[in-house]
C-alpha cells in the first residue's frame, strides 16, 4: 500500500509546525484590528484546528481516490466542499463557546468571507500536494515492480541457460562413452556424435523459434537414443502420430523437457521395465500431445499442481499464450499423463506476407511482449481494486 | 577383497568393473541394478568395499545403506549432484565423479586400502538423510521387505526403546533412530512432537480432551488416542493458532 504523507516522521513535523504558524499569524491578526487576548487564541485555535482536520481528511481522500487524467475539477468541487463545511463547523463551534450576547460573535459572522477564503486556498493546496505526492508515490512502486519484473526474468535466463547444460544427463552419457571407448569404439563414436548433435540443437535453438513437429520429433529421436544408451533395455518409447500433422507447429525445446521429466520419473519411480508413450494429435486448431510414464501410487507423494519439473513448462506456456490450462496431468492406474495443448498460431498472419525467420521472431517476441504487459496490466488493475 | 557394484546404468557397472580388472586381489561377488537388490548382495557376500551410485531406481544410495545392519565401506559414483556431495564429501571413503579416469579410480582404492574403517559409512548415512529427496519419504525394512513411507502417510511415531515405531495406516513399523531425530527432519511436514515418546501428523488430530491435572488427551482421526505433555500442548496451541 502507498504510503501516507503523514507516515513520514519530517512531514509530520513539518506539518504541526505550519498550523501552529497560521495559529500565531491569526492571532496577530486579531489583536491588530484589538480583538481581546482570550477571544483572538480560542478563535485562532479552534479555527485552526478544525482546518487541519479538513487538510488531512482531504489528503487521505486523496489516497484512496485520485481523479485520472481530465478529472480536476472534482478537486475544485471537493475542496469548495470541505471549505464551506469548516466554515459551517467553525462558526457553529464558535456559537457554542461564546453564547448569545458576546459581540465577537458578531465580528465572526462578519468575517466569513476572508475566512472562507483563506480555508479554500489552504485545503485546495493541500489536496494539490496530496495529489501530486501519492502519483508520485505510485510512479516509485511501478518501477519498483518493473525492476522486480526484469530481476525475474534475468534470473529466468540464468536458469534456462543452466537447464540447457542439463550437466546430470551431459556427465552420465559421458560416463557411458567413457565405457563404450573400451568395449565397444564404434559405438561410442557413434554416441559421441548423437550427443554432439543433440547439443548442438540445444545451443543453436531458440525458445521463441518455432519448429514443426517433424523438427523437434527428430530432436527428440536423438535424445532418447543417447538415453536408451545409457539405460539399456530399461527403457523403451513409442511415438504415435500421423504424417498429415508432422507440419504442425509447436515451440522449440518444449517436448525435450516433458519427455526427459517422464522418463526421469517413470525410471526413477519404479523397477523393471519402463515404457515411455508419446502420442501427438491434431485436436480442432490445436496440436495435442499426451506424454505417459507409468509410476507407483503407492510411493509418490500426491503431486500438488503439476508436479516439479514441469512447472517451467507450465511457465513458458503461460508466456506464450497467457493461458494456464494447457499443460495438464492425470493419473490412470499406473501411469502418469501428461497433456500438452499448442494453439496453432494464425498461419496467415505469419505465412501470408512471406515473412522472414527474423521478422516471424520480431512478431512473436512482440506477440509475447504484449501478452506479458496485458497479464501485469490486469494484474495492476486487481491489486488496484482490492 | 570382495566388492559389489552396485549402479541403475549397465555402462556405468561395466566402466568400474573394466578399471578393476588390473586389481589382482579384487574379487568382483555382484552387480546390481538397483538398490533392492543392492541390500539382498551385501548380506549374501559380506563385501569389504561397494561402489555405489545415488540416483537409483525407488530407493536412491543412501537409503539404501541405511537399511543395512552394518554396512560395508563406500565409494560413490555419481554425476555431478551438488545437493548428494555436501552430504558426503566430508564422510565417505571417497567419491568418483562420472566420467571418472582410472589413475582418479586407482586413487580411491588406494584410499580405501589406507584408511578402511567402515564408521565413517554411518556418518554418510546420518548426513546424507538431511538431502531434500529423502525429507519427504522414510524407508524402513519390513521383515525382509522394504516398504517407502511417504512422510504424508504416516500418522505418528511413538519412541520404542533404541528404535521409533513409524504408525501408518496400513502398520507399523520400526526404524533405527531416535526421536530427537525425527522431531527434527519430520518439523518441516507439520509433525509435532506432543510427549517425550509421541510424535503427531497434526493434519491428523480431531479433538483435545483435558486429561488428568496437567495434561491432554489427543484424538486423531484414526481414532489413535495420544498423551499430550504439559511442553506438548503449548507446542500444539501456538502451531494451531489457539
Amino acid at each position: 500500500m502507498t504510503n501516507s504523507i503523514l507516515s513520514d516522521k519530517r512531514l509530520r513535523l513539518f506539518y504541526t509546525a505550519w498550523w501552529l504558524i497560521w495559529m500565531l499569524l491569526q492571532y496577530i491578526i486579531l489583536r491588530q484590528i484589538n480583538i481581546d487576548v482570550l477571544h483572538a487564541i480560542t478563535d485562532s485555535i479552534i479555527s485552526n484546528a478544525l482546518l487541519a482536520l479538513c487538510c488531512f481528511f482531504i489528503s487521505n481522500n486523496m489516497k484512496y481516490y485520485r481523479p485520472r487524467q481530465e478529472k480536476y475539477w472534482y478537486i475544485l468541487v471537493v475542496s469548495l466542499t470541505v471549505s464551506f463545511l469548516w466554515i459551517l463547523a467553525q462558526q457553529g463551534v464558535m456559537w457554542m463557546i461564546f453564547k448569545e450576547g458576546d459581540n465577537y460573535n458578531e465580528v465572526i459572522r462578519a468575517s466569513w468571507g476572508i475566512r472562507f477564503g483563506a480555508g479554500f486556498l489552504l485545503i485546495s493546496s493541500m489536496s494539490m500536494f496530496s495529489l501530486l505526492w501519492y502519483s508520485q508515490q505510485e510512479q516509485k512502486e511501478s518501477d519498483s515492480r518493473q525492476t522486480e519484473v526484469e530481476r525475474l526474468s534475468k534470473e529466468a535466463e540464468l536458469f534456462k541457460l543452466r537447464q540447457q547444460l542439463q550437466p546430470h544427463f551431459l556427465f552420465n552419457s559421458l560416463n557411458s562413452i567413457s565405457a563404450l571407448t573400451g568395449s565397444d569404439p564404434e559405438k561410442a563414436r557413434h554416441m559421441i556424435h548423437q550427443l554432439s548433435d543433440f547439443l548442438r540443437g540445444t545451443l543453436k535453438k531458440d525458445e521463441q523459434q518455432w519448429n514443426t513437429l517433424e523438427e523437434e520429433l527428430q530432436y527428440l529421436q536423438l535424445y532418447l537414443e543417447i538415453e536408451k544408451v545409457r539405460f539399456g533395455h530399461r527403457l523403451q518409447t513409442e511415438i504415435i502420430y500421423k504424417d498429415e500433422i508432422l507440419s504442425l507447429k509447436l515451440p522449440a525445446l518444449l517436448l525435450q523437457p516433458v519427455v526427459e521429466n517422464a522418463i526421469k520419473f517413470g525410471l526413477y519411480d519404479t523397477i523393471g521395465e519402463v515404457m515411455i508413450r508419446l502420442e501427438a494429435i491434431a485436436d480442432g486448431n490445436n496440436l495435442k500431445i499426451i506424454i505417459q510414464n507409468p509410476f507407483d501410487p503407492e510411493t509418490s507423494q500426491p503431486l500438488k499442481g503439476t508436479g516439479f519439473g514441469l512447472s517451467s513448462i507450465q511457465r513458458r506456456l503461460f508466456l506464450l499464450f497467457a493461458r494456464h490450462d494447457l499443460l495438464k496431468t492425470g493419473k490412470d492406474n499406473n501411469q502418469f499423463i501428461t497433456t500438452i495443448v499448442i494453439p496453432q498460431i494464425n498461419e496467415s498472419q505469419l505465412m501470408k506476407k512471406d515473412l522472414t525467420q527474423t521478422e516471424i521472431q520480431d512478431w512473436l517476441s512482440k506477440e509475447i511482449n504484449d501478452r506479458i504487459i496485458y497479464k501485469v496490466n490486469q494484474s495492476i488493475d486487481k491489486s488496484f481494486n482490492k | 577383497m570382495k566388492v559389489i557394484i552396485i549402479d541403475d546404468e549397465p555402462l556405468a557397472r561395466s566402466i568400474v568393473k573394466e578399471y578393476l580388472q588390473s586389481k589382482s586381489d579384487v574379487e568382483l561377488v555382484a552387480e546390481c541394478n538397483d538398490g533392492f537388490e543392492g541390500i539382498k548382495a551385501i548380506q549374501q557376500h559380506q563385501p569389504d568395499l561397494i561402489f555405489l551410485d545415488i540416483q537409483m531406481p525407488k530407493i536412491n544410495g543412501f537409503e539404501m545403506l541405511e537399511l543395512i545392519e552394518e554396512p560395508p565401506a563406500v565409494i560413490f559414483t555419481t554425476a555431478f549432484d551438488e545437493f548428494a556431495i555436501k552430504a558426503f564429501e566430508s564422510n565417505a571413503v571417497d567419491y568418483l565423479l562420472k566420467p571418472f579416469s582410472k589413475e582418479r579410480f586407482d586413487k580411491a582404492i588406494q584410499k580405501y586400502l589406507q584408511h578402511s574403517d567402515i564408521t565413517s559409512t554411518q556418518k554418510v548415512i546420518e548426513a546424507a538423510s538431511q538431502t531434500p529427496a529423502q525429507q519427504n519419504r522414510v524407508v524402513v525394512k519390513d521383515g525382509n521387505k522394504i516398504k517407502i513411507i511417504p512422510v504424508a502417510k504416516i500418522n505418528y511415531l511413538e519412541a520404542a526403546d533404541d528404535y521409533v515405531k513409524i504408525v501408518t495406516t496400513e502398520g507399523t513399523f520400526l526404524k533405527k533412530r531416535t526421536m530427537n531425530f525425527f522431531e527434527e527432519s519430520l518439523s518441516a511436514f507439520q509433525f509435532i512432537r506432543v510427549h517425550r515418546s509421541y510424535i503427531v501428523n497434526t493434519q491428523l488430530i480431531t479433538r483435545i480432551d483435558p486429561y488428568e491435572k496437567d495434561g491432554h488427551l489427543l484424538l486423531l482421526t484414526t481414532g489413535a488416542k495420544l498423551p499430550v505433555s504439559k511442553a506438548g500442548y503449548a507446542k500444539l496451541k501456538e502451531m494451531l493458532g489457539i
